[in-house]
This record gives C-alpha cells, structure tokens and sequence, in this order.
C-alpha cells in the first residue's frame, strides 16, 4: 500500500522532550523528521529582540543535537521552522551556529540550508502601493512609516520553502519563520498524497504529543498517511490517543476549528471523521483542501516605549475600605507631582499603569466581581516613557507616592505598601507591540526569501 | 441551577495569533454537550457583554468532534501590549465558569 510515515518528536525545539521513546521509534521507513521551534505566543519581545529565544540556547542546543544525530542515522532529512521562536534572521544564524557546534563535536558531514524570511522592506513597501498587502481582522493602520517604524518584520513560509531546500539537497533545513505546519505537510504533499490529509496530520504534527489523551510532558507523535486517511501514533509507549484528543487538536490556539488557512490555500474540516484503530491509534479522512490565493502572512513588532515597574501589597484594612477612591487620589498626585517636578504630562509623555491584585488585575474593567476584594490586594504599578530613565524617574516618584499618600482614616505619615525587593523600582527594558496583522500577495512562494547552502 | 463549570471537562482561553482570543468549553460525554449547546447559554452577544467586545466580532462554534464549544473574538489589545493583562490569554474565560444554566434533566 502506498503510504508515507513521518515523525515530529518534540512540540518544540527547546522544550526538552524525551530522548529515549524517540530513538526507540526512529526507523529509516521514516521519511523525514520535523520540528517546529517557533511560537508568537510570548509577545512581541521575542520577535523584536535581537537576542531572545523562545526557550533557552542550551536546552536549544540539547534538543538539536538528538535531533540532528537521529536525522544523520537513518540518512533522512530533518526539517525545522521558525528558528528561536521567531524565526528572525539572527536566530537562524543562531540554530545554525549550534548546528555546527554540534556536527563538529559528533563528527557529523551534511548539506545543511538556512532560509531567512524577513522580507526587504522596499519590496514590501512596492507590495503596498501595488495593493498587495491585505489586512487580517482586526489590523493596525499600515503605511510605508509604519513599515520603516517596525523593529523587526517576519513573513511566514508555506511548505515551498522547504521543498526548494530538499531540492537543492539539503540534509537539515533550518527555516526563520514558517507556518508550523508547512514544516510537516511539504515532503507528503510532494509526494503526491492528498492535501487536505497531509494538512491536517500537518496540523497535529507540529505540536508533537500534544493530541494524546494525557500529556505528561514534552514528547512526540509519528504519522502514517495512506491514500484516504491518515493514522497518528505516541512515540511515548505509555501515552495513549483517541477520537476526542485528536480532534480536540483543531481548537488548540486557533480561531477556527474548521477551517485553518496556510499560504495557498485553507484547510476544510468540516467533514473530517475520526475512528479509534487502537488505544494507542487514531485514523482520520475527510479533510480537505482548498486552493486559494497564495499569501504569507506578516508579523511584525515596533517599539512601544520603556517600562519601570514596582510591586507591592496593600493589607491595610482602612485603606483597602476607600481604595477606589484612594488610588485616583495617588494617581492625581503623581500627574502634579511630574509636571511639576520634570514638565511630562501623564497620557500624552508617559503613561501609569496601575493593576490591582486579588481585585480587578487579569480582567480590568470588565471584571464584574471587582466590589468583592479580600484582606489584601497586590499592586502592581507600571511607567511606560519614551525612553528607561524618563520611566524610572516617574516610577520612583510614584512608587514613593503609592508609599506615603495618606489615607482618610489616618492621621499621621503612613506607609501603605509592602514592597517585597529592594530595589523597589525595577527597569523592565524596552517594550514592543505587535505592529502588523497583514498578509501580502505573492507570484512566487518563495520569492521573499533568501536560501544558502553550505556542506558541514 | 447549575453553572458551566458543572457541565465543562476544560475551560481555557488562548491566544489565537496577536490579535485574537479564543475560548474553549470542552464537555465530557454528547448528553452534557447537547445540554449546553442547547441551553444557548454561550452566544456571541453573551460572551462579547462580558468580554467588553462587540457581538457582530464575535465568533462562536459548536464543534460536536471534540464535544466542545469554542468562542473567538479580538483581543482589546494585541498580545504583550504594554497595557495588556493577559500575555497569554489563558486567564480570559473566568468570568464563563460560574455561568449558570439548567440542571440537566437525566
């Protein structure tokens, strides 16, 4: 019968996942090895830094190198996207670099490619005026500015990056950002099965083990693609699947669970079926595929200013009693206070956040139990400025002010917050916004990005 | 009366990309399911009151593979905006769990 058998043995490169149920399952009838790293889960930071990886570079470093050891012993290609986490170029080099490390230290020879997918910004700009970057919902404004103001702009590849890689020969192709399941669904597509399945097994590959019945950790999962229907199987012996967690899969951080668009096209479950083959074996037909314009989609993040912060508690009965209205005093205060003292106007030069603890901190305004607070509340205060030390000179004044602003019930100085660290005004660094939510029209798959190839 | 969390093996909330938020109420077995889906309790106009988002940008899906009701919508603000409470999204469905329902008749 004619069918094709993958592995995805970790849900991310750097999650630590298990080395020995990957190795007990690697077999050479296996026709690649993928693994996504990339996520733009943890914000904007990541993707506009220069030096954060979504994990760290030894546990990076630990993983590539079972990676690429089990890849170069059953003579199979691995295939990873989104390098870092955000697939910036930097981080490319980065993987790429402990790439090398490790096939020096293994003595280890191969065609190794790396695919940087930030996009040259005047080509973007070209796309703009020619009316091909569209907006997803909801979308920032975009202009050539806003282009040129971006930190840093990834686009995500389809699966004809990797395959223009594996054609060149490549033996471990690191990708900057990809859609996760192009990372998966290139060699089966090439391979002539359908669409619609080798997407969706794409789709629950990428997150390794992550459609088992009861995850346990970091692990894998090896998929096995027939003509009609495709069969995902644990790599972990003790983990077990079934009808429901695999289709459950489709809800995982996605907006739709029926249709899930990829460069070119969108991915229809509508009428997809799940059937148990065992307890540790489920089969899935019916997905389809719809061929569509063919678009990448932007990520981008720009710099919103520079953070300080200070925590502290409050467990002052009186206080806590008026806190409303005490905190509008402070925050009154603190606005004269900075005018006065440095000439910067709060909302237009720099910006207070306040985040009360234990009342209204995850939901804000619209938590509606906000009246029903307990014996004490975490405050957490935050500047934002245009640059740290504007932040930190507000946020030292303020936190004083938090500290010392009296309370009706008092007469007397007061100290209202129990700061837990010394510093009690601590720096957060830069801080970023996701600056576009965009897609741009293509001729060509991979005519943004930039292949080379070296032999290790 | 009953609440939602009586009926739901999972409540979570995650970011579905940047600039979107997705809710997922996951039920054990088909009668609970139905049960829920009937009951009409999460709506687009429900779930955006308490959520502060406009019903039309709403979004809600009965997806009956995973016995599960997933509700989409933006987010106020992109993830890991300066203001934005919730880095992950994964503390948004609270005010859902409480939410109360009929008893289900066996």
């Amino acid at each position: 019968m004619n069918q094709i058998k993958y592995i995805a043995p970790a849900p991310m490169v750097g999650s630590g996942f298990a080395e020995e149920p990957f190795l007990a399952a690697l077999s050479p009838d296996m026709a690649f090895i993928g693994c996504d790293a990339g996520s733009c889960d943890g914000g904007p930071s990541y993707l506009a830094s220069e030096d954060k990886v979504f994990a760290t570079r030894e546990g990076v470093k630990r993983d590539l190198r079972i990676l690429v050891k089990g890849a170069r012993s059953i003579k199979r290609p691995l295939l990873i996207g989104s390098c870092g986490g955000s697939g910036a170029n930097w981080a490319v080099d980065l993987f790429r670099d402990l790439v090398c490390e490790i096939a020096a230290e293994e003595g280890l020879h191969f065609k190794l490619a790396t695919i940087y997918t930030e996009p040259d910004r005047s080509t973007l700009k070209e796309r703009l005026a020619q009316g091909k970057v569209k907006p997803l919902h909801p979308a920032p404004a975009i202009s050539d500015e806003i282009i040129d103001d971006c930190i840093r702009i990834v686009s995500m590849a389809g699966h004809e990056a990797f395959l223009e890689a594996l054609d060149q020969g490549a033996d471990v192709v690191l990708c900057g950002r990809a859609t996760d399941a192009s990372i998966f669904a290139a060699i089966p597509i090439r391979e002539g099965f359908d669409p619609g399945l080798c997407w969706h097994a794409a789709k629950i590959l990428e997150c390794g083990s992550a459609a088992v019945t009861k995850s346990d950790g970091p692990n894998g999962m090896i998929c096995t693609i027939e003509e009609d229907r495709f069969l995902v199987e644990p790599v972990a012996p003790h983990h077990l699947v079934s009808t429901g967690s695999v289709a459950a899969h489709a809800l995982y951080e996605t907006g739709d669970p029926f249709q899930m668009k990829e460069p070119g096209g969108t991915l229809i479950l509508t009428d997809a079926t799940y059937s148990q083959v065992s307890d540790r074996c489920v089969a899935v037909s019916g997905s389809a595929w719809q061929q569509g314009a063919y678009t990448l989609r932007l990520e981008a993040a720009s710099l919103a200013g520079f953070q300080t912060m200070s925590i502290g508690g409050i467990r002052d009965p009186a206080l806590l009693s008026e806190l409303d209205t005490w905190l509008d005093e402070v925050r009154k205060r603190v606005r004269n206070s900075i005018e006065r003292q440095f000439g910067w106007r709060m909302d237009e030069d720099y910006w207070l956040t306040v985040r009360c603890y234990g009342r209204d901190g995850v939901l804000g305004e619209l938590e509606p139990e906000r009246d029903s607070i307990g014996h004490e509340i975490g405050l957490l205060m935050t500047i934002l400025a245009s640059d740290q030390r504007r932040a930190a000179s507000i946020a030292s004044v303020a936190a004083h002010a938090y500290l010392h602003h009296t309370v009706p019930a008092w007469s007397g100085s007061v100290s209202n917050t129990a700061f837990p660290f010394s510093p009690h005004v601590v720096d957060l660094g830069p801080s970023y916004r996701f600056s576009l939510n965009h897609v741009v029209e293509l001729d060509r798959p991979n005519e943004l990005f930039d292949f080379h190839y070296e032999d290790i | 009366m009953a609440r939602l969390r009586d009926f739901a093996k999972l409540m979570r909330s995650k970011n579905a990309g940047p600039f979107q938020l997705t809710i997922d109420v996951m039920m054990e077995n088909r009668a609970d399911y139905d049960h829920v889906v009937a009951s009409r309790l999460l709506t687009a106009k429900s779930v955006g009151d308490l959520l502060g988002v406009e019903p039309q940008l709403v979004q809600v899906f009965e997806y009956a593979p995973a016995l599960a009701i997933k509700v989409s919508l933006p987010r106020a603000l992109s993830v890991g905006d300066p203001m934005d409470n919730d880095l992950f999204g994964g503390q948004m469905f609270g005010p859902l769990v409480n939410l109360e329902l009929a008893d289900r008749s066996s």
